[in-house]
């Protein structure tokens, strides 16, 4: 069993949260979207090997936040709310 | 030198203190070009090199892998092979796969080991059975064998299944693919290798791929840990892997990598004959040749390249499988694996051409590669040799993204990622 750090809670249980997609990927404005954009923010995914910033829901509070964590290791190097401009 | 392998060879070998066993294939230094190169040297990567020969007659082709032989998901699956989908698009997909790997041991002269023992699928309540029967139909309309069983004849296969009036997941009835069953995954890699080296085409392990050479927009080969190997076309069959080698390219894929986990009990005397999935516990169990109980379930779901797997997942497929087999709360668990999975929104596969032209994709398998190896190679070789999609894979491209033409297969067969 891994704690992950919710910024509000404090560490928890792994199985309190759920994996939000790739930190950064913002909803394209306006209404001149193309498919092809509109499908890259929808479906593509970074999915690095290694050190990966993420968007995560801490399930029991409800809050997203931001995790920086290795995906190969599996150790998380900070956590933080997320900042207006990503919400 | 002997190299096919019949019952006279067995016996001329073991009078012969069997020293005549010609290694099943090479291990060539890289050579400078091929016309093709692949990368990936699992099921997928091997079985696209035996079709690229056999199929088309290439035979200049490199297979790179950067371990060792199926050493990836192919070596980590719980060896299920079936066809049981819901849209037509998949059945030809899986189909194809299936019919091929009913001649595989003939065709490749190696024992995969395939029995057909029949998979069941479990309804729990009144509405799984409608759901149930709305499956069946459609495989059969797509041509595909199914049936329709009755809690009794369901209870029938698995005599040791839950049968408390208190059962959390009792059985309405099920469904029954009988051409469904288990392949031994290793025979699997290792009859593709052997039949493609022996075809000629050189398979060269402990490989790391670098850096892609792109030249004028288009992919020209591969630089590798072993020095630069120029091709014509290049593709790739990394599973869990493909994000990490796409991103040397410079694309994204639709891809996140799981680990998916599965373990195995002691031997035990034979107790369950054929495959179950209960969708409502994402638990799925086989017994294996040697007796042991294969497990495997749900994906976990943290997004993770580390083939280990973890603890509340685990969990929750022990938990489930007891509930429906309560007596296997005796078996002690020998072994507990994970392989990285590369899951994609709509639980289909990606054939096709990437960004990067030149670079072919074989990826997005999530947790279903293996009953797949078949087709999935015979895909890659056809798009390899002939740079065009075959008509099957054509409708996985990466393409139907974009075009919103998803193959839904999580909402259509209910695949539990």
């Amino acid at each position: 069993m891994q704690l992950f750090p919710c910024p509000f809670c404090g560490p928890r249980s792994e199985s309190e949260f759920h994996f939000g997609g790739d930190f950064g990927n913002l909803r394209p404005e306006g209404s001149d979207v193309s498919a092809s954009e509109w499908s890259a923010y929808l479906h593509l995914r970074a999915n690095p090997k290694g050190s990966s910033s993420e968007v995560w829901m801490h399930m029991t509070c409800g809050e997203l936040f931001r995790m920086d964590r290795n995906t190969v290791d599996n150790t998380v190097n900070s956590s933080a709310e997320l900042e207006d401009t990503h919400r | 030198m002997t190299r096919h392998y019949s019952a006279l060879s067995l016996l001329k070998e073991g009078l012969n203190d069997q020293r005549g066993w010609q290694k099943a294939w090479r291990s060539p230094e890289p050579a400078g070009r091929y016309d093709l190169i692949i990368i990936g040297g699992g099921g997928q990567g091997l079985a696209t090199a035996y079709y690229l020969a056999k199929n088309h007659g290439i035979t200049n082709v490199a297979v790179i892998e950067r371990g060792w032989l199926g050493g990836g998901n192919t070596g980590r699956n719980t060896t299920v092979v079936r066809s049981n989908y819901f849209f037509p698009e998949s059945v030809a997909l899986y189909d194809m796969s299936l019919k091929l790997y009913e001649k595989l041991s003939l065709e490749l002269n190696y024992n995969v080991m395939l029995s057909q023992r029949g998979m069941v699928n479990l309804a729990h309540s009144p509405n799984d059975l409608e759901m149930a029967a709305r499956a069946v139909n459609a495989m059969q309309i797509n041509g595909v064998d199914a049936s329709l069983l009755s809690e009794a004849e369901t209870r029938d296969l698995m005599p040791l299944y839950n049968d408390s009036p208190t059962a959390r997941w009792p059985i309405y009835g099920s469904v029954l693919q009988k051409r469904a069953g288990t392949a031994r995954h290793d025979a699997v890699a290792w009859a593709y290798a052997r039949a493609a080296d022996r075809l000629g085409v050189d398979i060269i392990q402990n490989c790391d791929v670098t850096e892609f050479i792109v030249e004028n927009g288009r992919c020209r080969g591969v630089r590798t840990s072993r020095g630069d190997i120029r091709a014509e076309r290049v593709g790739m069959a990394v599973a869990g892997h493909s994000s990490a080698l796409a991103a040397k390219a410079g694309f994204r894929l639709p891809i996140v990598s799981y680990a998916l986990q599965a373990c195995v009990s002691e031997p035990i005397k034979p107790a369950l004959d054929c495959i179950v999935l209960s969708p409502s516990t994402g638990v799925y169990a086989s017994q294996s040749d040697k007796g042991e109980m294969v497990i495997g379930g749900g994906l976990d779901r943290i997004p993770s390249y580390g083939q280990r797997g973890n603890l509340p997942v685990l969990e929750h497929i022990i938990s489930g499988l007891l509930e429906m087999f309560p007596s296997f709360r005796q078996l002690r668990l020998m072994r507990q694996w994970a392989g990285i999975v590369d899951v994609v929104p709509d639980s289909s596969p990606i054939l096709g051409e990437s960004p990067v032209p030149g670079l072919y994709l074989n990826c997005g398998w999530g947790t279903g590669g293996f009953k797949a190896i078949p087709a999935g190679g015979t895909l890659l070789a056809h798009l390899l040799a002939t740079g065009t999609h075959h008509e099957v894979s054509r409708p996985f491209d990466l393409d139907r993204f974009a075009r919103g033409r998803l193959i839904d297969e999580a909402a259509g067969s209910g695949i539990a990622h």
